[in-house]
C-alpha cells in the first residue's frame, strides 16, 4: 500500500460518517454500498427528534460530500464477498453488480426514467407507491444515476423494449452489464452494516397485513415525508380519509420473548413521539395516544421534547400493553382492547394503528459477518465490549452503528468517527494520500454588472406547506438585477447543486441567493457549488426563510410569505454588493490539548499518540481516572479497576503524551491549529486543537434522609462496598432502590441515562452475593435501552420487584425508632406500600460540572440549558463545536456509560485527525480590511480589538489589519468614526443596502 | 393608519454565534412569535455601528433591537461589552433624531436559549406596537 487506504462497508450515516472522517484525514477510502444510492434509513426518515429537523436536508450535504470527496471511491451497488489477510494489509473481494446504466457516461438527466414502461412497487416509499422499473433511488441520492431493477424490465423478461436506450443522449444504458469482482488491498476496515426493520406479519395479533389501516412505523416516516406516496398528507389506506385518531404501538418486535427479541430497539419511544408532534402539526385537532411500557426518553434533549408532546401537542401516553387489535368491518376502524390501572379492561376504537417496529439483524447481514471470520453475537448484533466499544474479535476490523445493537443517528455517528479513529490507529505507519481538489479558476468579475440567480428552496412541507412558495419566487424575478428566480424541493440536495451550477454557467450568474434554512449549517454546501462553477464563495447569500419564518409563523402563511418575500429582497440587496474574498493559509501545530482525564479523556489522548500526534493531557486531580476510579463493574459486568490500571499504565508509558496532574487550564488564546495555552503549573503549550473531557458530577443532595442516616447510601457508594471487602452488607434482608434522584425533576429536567442500568447492575451483584436479599426498586420508567434490556428481564425473574411512582407522589424515607421505613403509593395497583429496608440506595444523577462555564467561556463554546457542553449539532455533529479545532466527549457532553464514553472519545479524536493531518488551514475570508483613503490614523480600532490584530503602522501612520490574527468579529469597523474600517462580507455599504429595502 | 391596523417592523441584528443560533432553536423547537421581525445576520452584536441603528429607525423600521451573547459568552471575548457601551451612545443620538427610547433595545440571548428569543421578541414587538409607527415612517 503505497498510502492509508480503508474500506468501509455500508453507506448508512454510520459509513458516510467514517467515510468523511476518514477521507479528511488523508486516508484514500472506498465506501461499499450494497443498494444504489448510499444514505440508508436516514434518507427515508421524514424528521429527525428531538429537534424535528429535516432529515433529508441535514443528511443531504453529507451526501453530497461523500459523493465529490477526491479520498472517496464510492461503490454502489456492491457487496463485500470475503477478506483475507491481517491488519493492516487485507485484501477485500468485492463483487459489483451490474446498475444496467454506466456510471461514467450518465449525466443523471432521467429521460429514461420518463419512459421506462414499467411500474414497480417503490422500495424508498416502502411500496407504499410506484416507481419505475428503471429509475433514481430518491431526489439525492448519491450517485443521482438510474438503477434498473432487471427481475422487472420487460426486456430481460421478453427480449423486447429497450425503450430507455433509445432515449439515453449520453448513450449510457448497457443491457450487457455482468456481475464485476474486483479486489481491494485496505490497511483497515469498518463495518457500518446496519440492521433492518422487524417484520411486523410475525405479531399477526395486531393486524398488520390483514387490517389496512394497521402500518408501521417506517411506512408512517413515508406518509409523513413530502418527498413520500402522499406528499406528506397523511390518509389512511383504507379510503384516504385523514384520520382522526391515530394509535401508536410501542415495542412491535422489541423486549418480546414470544419473538426471541429480548432487547430495546431503543428508539421507537422518541420515533413515535416525533411522530405524534409532526401528525399534530400536519392536522390540527388530531388525536395522537402512545401505548408503551416505559418511555425511554434517555438521550439529550429527549424528556422535554416527550414533556412537550404531552403538554404542548395533546399527544396521549398510556401505559399498557395492547392485548387485542380488532377490525370494525363498516368503517375498517381498530379497535383497541388494553388494561388500564392493572386490571381493569377497555376498549378504544382509532381511524390508523402505527405498529413501532424495532430494529433487528437478517440472515443476510449475519451471513456477512461470519465471511469476514467474524461471529455475531446476542440477537445477530456484534456486541462489542464497553471498552472496546469499535472493535471486532478481528484486529484491523472496526464496526459502528446498529450493527453494535439498536441505536440512533448521534450515536451512530459517534461510533462512526470513533471507527475511524480506531481504523486511522491502525493506519498509522502509511503516509497519507496527498490530493488536490481541483477546482475551476475564478471568473474575473471586475467589469461585470451584478447577475442574480434566486433559488427558493421548499424544503419538502418545512417551507413549502406555510409560505406561498410560487409568489415569493415570482417576486424575486422582480427584483433589480435578478436575472433568474427558480424554487426548488430541496436546494441542497446533490440534484439541485447540480442544476445551481448548470443555471450559473446559463445564465452567466455572478452572484447567487438561495433561501432556504439557516447558512450556519448549510452556507457551506451553496459556497463549494460557487467555488465548483468558478464563482468566489463570499458572491453567496442566504436567506432565512424556514427558521427564522415558516417553522416560527406557521399559523400566519399570508404574513410569513410577505415576510419571505422581505428577506429575499434583503438578500439580494446584499448580494448585489458582496465582493470577492480570498481566504490566507495558516500552518497547522500538529499536537492535542486534552483536557480532563478520565476515560474518555484519556481515550482520546491515546487514539491521537497512535496516530502521532504529541498529546498534552490535563487532569485537575492528582490522579488519572476520573469518576472511574469508584466503579468496579460496568453497566454489562466488565471489570473496570482492571482496565482503568491497564489504560493509565499505557498513558504513563507512552511517550507523546505528557501529563499533567493537579493542573487545570488557566488561559487559552487562539484558533484552530493555532492554539496557545497556559497551564495553571506554569507550562505554556502550543497546539492545533483542544478536546475536553472534563466529565460531569454525581448530584449531592439531602433527599431520602441522605447525609443523615448511614443506612442511605449513592448507587457508587453502594459499588464501593460491594467491590470492597463487603463486609457492611453481611446480612442484608431487604434493600430498597430509589430512582431519578436528582434527575428528571424541575432542578435537572433530564434524564441522566444510566441509573436505570447502574441499578440493575447493583441489584443483579447483590443478588449474586445473597439470592435471598429482597430487591425493591421504586422507578418512574425503566430505562435499559438497547442490549441492556436482557438485565432487566434477568433482575425481574430473579425476584427483583419494581414499583412505580409518579413524579408528585416520591417515596417517603423515615427513620421511625431506629428502623428506616419508606412509604410509597404503587402507580399501577393504586395501594399504599410500607416497606422496611436494611438499606436505601439512591440512583442519583449525573449534573454538568460548575467549571464548564469559566472553560467554555474562555474556548468560546456554549452550554446547554442544563449546563453541559452543547455541541454543533446534536444529530450529525455530536462531539464538535460551531467553534473549530474543539471537540467535546464522555460526561462534559451528556450523561453516558462508559462503552458510550470511550466511543464519543474516540469520535473526537477522530474529528481532531482532521484538523491535524493537514499541513494547513485556510483562514476566515471576512476579515477586517482598511480604507486607507479614509483612515486618519486615530487608533481608536487598535483599542478595541481583543486580539491585537489591528495596529498603527509605523511608516504610514495608518492601521493596518493583521489577517492571521483578525477573527472577523467587526468591533473595530463599528468603532471607525470615518467609516475607514470595514469587515468585509459585512460592510457598512452592505448592510446600509439591507437597511435601505427591509 | 388606525392603531390597530398598525403592525410594526422591527429589525434584529443577531450575532452569528448565540443570538442567531438561539433564533434558529426557536425554529427547531416550533416555538412560534409574531412575524414581525427581520433579522440581520452579523457576526458580533460589537460590530453594529450606531448608524446602522439610526439608519433603520430613520428608513421605516419602528424598532431595532441587536441581540449578542450574554456577558462573558462572547465568540469574540467582549463584542458584546463594546456593544453594551456602544448601546449608551445610541440612547443619545436616539434623542437627537428625535426618536423615543424605547425604539432601541440590547438583549443577550445564548444559542440555548429558542424560547427566549421568541419572548423577546414578542415583548418587543408589542412594546412597539403600543408606543406607534416611527415617526419617519
Amino acid at each position: 500500500m503505497e498510502h492509508k487506504r480503508a474500506l468501509v462497508v455500508g453507506g448508512g450515516i454510520a459509513g458516510i460518517q467514517a467515510s468523511l472522517d476518514l477521507a479528511d484525514a488523508g486516508v484514500e477510502v472506498f465506501l461499499l454500498e450494497r443498494g444504489p444510492s448510499i444514505g440508508g434509513r436516514m434518507a427515508q426518515l421524514d424528521k429527525t427528534f428531538p429537534t424535528n429537523d429535516c432529515s433529508m436536508c441535514i443528511l443531504s450535504p453529507k451526501l453530497v460530500e461523500a459523493g465529490s470527496h477526491p479520498n472517496i471511491k464510492l461503490l454502489t451497488k456492491s457487496e463485500l464477498l470475503g477478506l483475507e489477510g491481517e491488519a493492516p494489509r487485507f485484501v477485500a473481494h468485492v463483487r459489483k453488480h451490474p446498475r444496467y446504466v454506466d456510471e461514467d457516461k450518465c449525466t443523471g438527466c432521467g429521460i429514461c426514467t420518463t419512459k421506462c414502461p414499467v411500474k414497480i412497487p417503490d422500495p424508498y416509499n416502502v411500496n407504499l407507491d410506484k416507481t419505475r422499473c428503471l429509475h433514481i433511488p430518491f431526489p439525492q441520492a448519491v450517485p443521482g444515476i438510474p438503477v434498473m431493477d432487471a427481475s422487472q424490465c420487460i426486456y430481460f423478461k421478453r427480449g423486447k423494449c429497450r425503450v430507455c436506450e433509445k432515449v439515453c443522449p449520453a448513450d449510457a444504458i448497457d443491457f450487457t452489464q455482468q456481475p464485476k469482482d474486483i479486489d481491494l488491498e485496505v490497511g483497515a476496515v469498518v463495518l457500518a452494516i446496519g440492521s433492518q426493520e422487524f417484520e411486523a406479519r410475525l405479531k399477526d395479533e395486531y393486524g398488520y397485513g390483514t387490517f389496512d389501516n394497521v402500518v408501521t412505523s417506517i411506512e408512517f416516516e413515508r406518509m409523513l415525508s413530502a418527498s413520500g406516496p402522499t406528499s406528506g398528507h397523511i390518509k389512511r389506506p383504507s379510503d384516504g380519509e385523514e384520520p382522526a385518531r391515530v394509535a401508536f404501538l410501542q415495542c412491535v418486535g422489541s423486549r418480546d420473548l414470544q419473538v426471541e427479541r429480548a432487547y430495546c430497539s431503543a428508539v421507537c419511544c422518541m420515533q413515535a413521539t416525533k411522530h405524534a408532534v409532526i401528525l399534530t402539526e400536519h392536522l390540527s385537532g388530531v388525536e395522537s395516544c402512545i401505548f408503551y411500557m416505559d418511555i425511554r426518553s434517555y438521550g439529550k434533549g429527549f424528556d422535554r421534547f416527550v414533556d412537550r408532546a404531552r403538554d404542548e401537542y395533546g399527544v396521549r401516553f398510556i401505559r399498557s400493553r395492547v392485548s387485542s387489535v380488532e377490525v370494525d368491518p363498516e368503517t375498517d376502524d381498530l379497535v383497541l382492547q388494553y388494561a388500564v390501572d392493572g386490571c381493569k379492561l377497555r376498549k378504544e376504537k382509532f381511524n390508523l394503528l402505527v405498529l413501532s417496529v424495532g430494529l433487528c439483524s437478517n440472515p443476510g447481514i449475519e451471513a456477512l459477518v461470519r465471511r469476514l471470520d467474524l461471529e455475531p453475537g446476542n440477537h445477530g448484533f456484534l456486541v462489542p465490549s464497553s471498552f472496546r466499544p469499535v472493535d471486532t474479535e478481528r484486529v484491523g476490523v472496526y464496526a459502528c452503528g446498529t450493527i453494535n445493537g439498536p441505536k440512533d443517528i448521534p450515536e451512530s455517528v459517534m461510533e462512526a468517527s470513533g471507527a475511524s479513529s480506531a481504523a486511522l490507529c491502525s493506519l498509522a505507519g502509511f503516509p497519507a494520500r496527498e490530493v488536490s481538489q481541483r477546482l475551476p479558476p475564478e471568473k474575473d468579475l471586475r467589469a461585470a454588472p451584478p447577475r442574480v440567480g434566486v433559488f427558493v428552496c421548499r424544503c419538502g412541507i418545512n417551507i413549502g406547506s406555510v409560505v406561498d412558495v410560487p409568489s415569493v419566487v415570482e417576486y424575486a424575478a422582480s427584483l433589480p438585477r435578478v436575472v433568474l428566480a427558480e424554487e426548488r424541493l430541496f436546494a441542497c440536495s446533490s440534484d439541485s447543486q447540480k442544476t445551481i451550477a448548470e443555471a450559473i454557467q446559463e445564465h452567466d450568474l455572478t452572484r447567487v441567493v438561495v433561501a432556504a434554512c439557516t447558512p450556519r449549517t448549510h452556507e457551506p454546501l451553496f459556497q463549494k457549488t460557487m467555488a465548483e462553477s468558478g464563482l468566489n464563495p463570499y458572491l453567496f447569500e442566504f436567506a432565512n426563510i424556514r427558521e427564522h419564518n415558516s417553522w416560527v409563523h406557521q399559523k400566519e402563511p399570508a404574513r410569513a410569505t410577505e415576510k419571505a418575500k422581505d428577506l429575499v429582497r434583503m438578500a439580494v440587496a446584499k448580494a448585489v454588493r458582496l465582493k470577492p474574498l480570498t481566504k490566507s493559509r495558516l500552518p497547522v501545530t500538529k499536537s492535542a490539548l486534552v483536557i480532563g482525564g478520565g476515560v474518555a479523556g484519556m481515550a482520546a489522548a491515546l487514539d491521537l499518540s497512535t496516530q502521532r500526534y504529541p498529546v498534552t493531557l490535563v487532569e485537575k486531580d492528582e490522579q488519572l481516572g476520573g469518576h472511574a476510579r469508584r466503579l468496579f463493574r460496568s453497566l454489562q459486568g466488565e471489570d473496570v479497576k482492571a482496565f482503568l490500571a491497564q489504560t493509565i499504565r499505557k498513558i504513563e508509558s507512552d511517550e507523546r503524551i505528557s501529563v499533567h496532574l493537579g493542573t487545570e487550564v488557566e488561559r487559552i488564546d487562539g484558533y484552530v491549529g493555532n492554539f496557545h495555552t497556559r497551564l495553571s503549573d506554569g507550562s505554556d503549550v502550543d497546539h492545533g486543537v483542544v478536546v475536553v473531557a472534563t466529565g460531569g458530577e454525581e448530584y449531592r443532595g439531602k433527599d431520602y434522609l441522605y447525609g443523615q442516616d448511614a443506612r442511605v447510601l449513592t448507587q457508587t457508594e453502594l459499588e464501593e462496598r460491594l467491590g470492597g471487602d463487603g463486609e457492611a452488607l453481611q446480612g442484608l434482608e431487604s434493600v430498597v432502590m430509589i430512582q431519578c434522584v436528582g434527575s428528571r425533576d424541575e432542578q435537572n429536567p433530564y434524564c441522566s441515562r444510566i441509573c436505570c442500568g447502574t441499578a440493575l447492575k447493583n441489584a443483579l451483584w447483590l443478588l449474586d452475593r445473597d439470592p435471598d436479599t429482597r430487591i425493591f426498586v421504586l422507578c418512574r420508567d425503566v430505562r435499559a435501552y438497547g442490549l441492556m434490556e436482557p438485565r432487566y428481564q434477568e433482575a425481574r425473574e430473579r425476584g427483583v420487584v419494581f414499583v412505580r411512582y409518579e413524579p408528585d407522589a416520591r417515596p417517603q424515607v423515615s427513620n421511625a425508632g431506629g428502623s428506616l421505613q419508606v412509604r410509597l403509593k404503587d402507580e399501577i395497583l393504586g395501594e399504599k406500600i410500607l416497606l422496611r429496608p436494611d438499606l436505601v440506595v439512591l440512583s442519583t444523577g449525573i449534573t454538568a460540572r460548575p467549571g464548564n462555564k469559566p472553560l467554555s467561556q474562555s474556548l468560546k463554546v456554549p452550554l446547554d440549558a442544563d449546563g453541559f457542553f452543547l455541541e454543533a449539532h446534536v444529530k450529525l455533529r455530536p462531539v464538535d463545536f460551531a467553534t473549530d479545532g474543539v471537540f467535546v466527549c464522555g460526561l462534559a457532553h451528556y450523561p453516558k456509560d462508559i462503552g458510550e464514553s470511550i466511543s464519543q472519545a474516540r469520535a473526537a479524536a477522530s474529528r481532531a485527525a482532521t484538523v491535524l493531518a493537514r499541513d494547513e488551514i485556510e483562514s476566515e475570508g471576512k476579515i477586517a480590511r482598511v480604507d486607507e483613503a479614509l483612515c486618519s490614523g486615530c487608533g481608536a480600532c487598535t483599542e478595541v480589538c481583543a486580539y491585537g490584530a489591528v495596529k498603527i503602522d509605523a511608516d504610514s501612520g495608518l492601521a493596518t489589519v493583521n489577517a492571521a490574527l483578525c477573527k472577523g468579529c467587526g468591533t473595530c469597523a463599528a468603532t471607525c468614526r470615518v467609516g475607514a474600517v470595514d469587515l468585509s462580507g459585512f460592510s457598512d455599504a452592505q448592510l446600509a443596502a439591507v437597511l435601505e429595502c427591509f | 393608519m388606525s392603531e390597530e391596523e398598525f403592525e410594526p417592523t422591527i429589525i434584529a441584528f443577531c450575532c452569528n454565534w448565540c443570538s442567531y443560533a438561539g433564533a434558529d432553536l426557536a425554529g427547531t423547537s416550533r416555538i412560534q412569535y409574531p412575524p414581525n421581525v427581520r433579522n440581520i445576520r452579523v457576526m458580533c452584536s460589537g460590530m453594529v455601528h450606531p448608524n446602522m441603528v439610526i439608519e433603520a429607525l430613520t428608513k421605516g423600521a419602528d424598532g431595532v433591537i441587536i441581540c449578542g451573547c450574554h456577558p462573558g459568552d462572547c465568540h469574540y471575548i467582549e463584542g458584546n461589552l463594546r456593544a453594551e457601551k456602544r448601546a449608551e451612545a445610541i440612547d443619545l443620538m436616539l434623542e437627537d433624531f428625535g426618536l423615543e427610547p424605547e425604539r432601541f433595545r440590547l438583549e443577550w440571548v445564548s444559542a440555548s436559549e429558542g424560547p427566549r428569543f421568541a419572548e423577546v421578541m414578542k415583548d418587543v414587538v408589542e412594546s412597539i406596537r403600543e408606543l406607534g409607527p416611527s415617526p419617519y415612517r
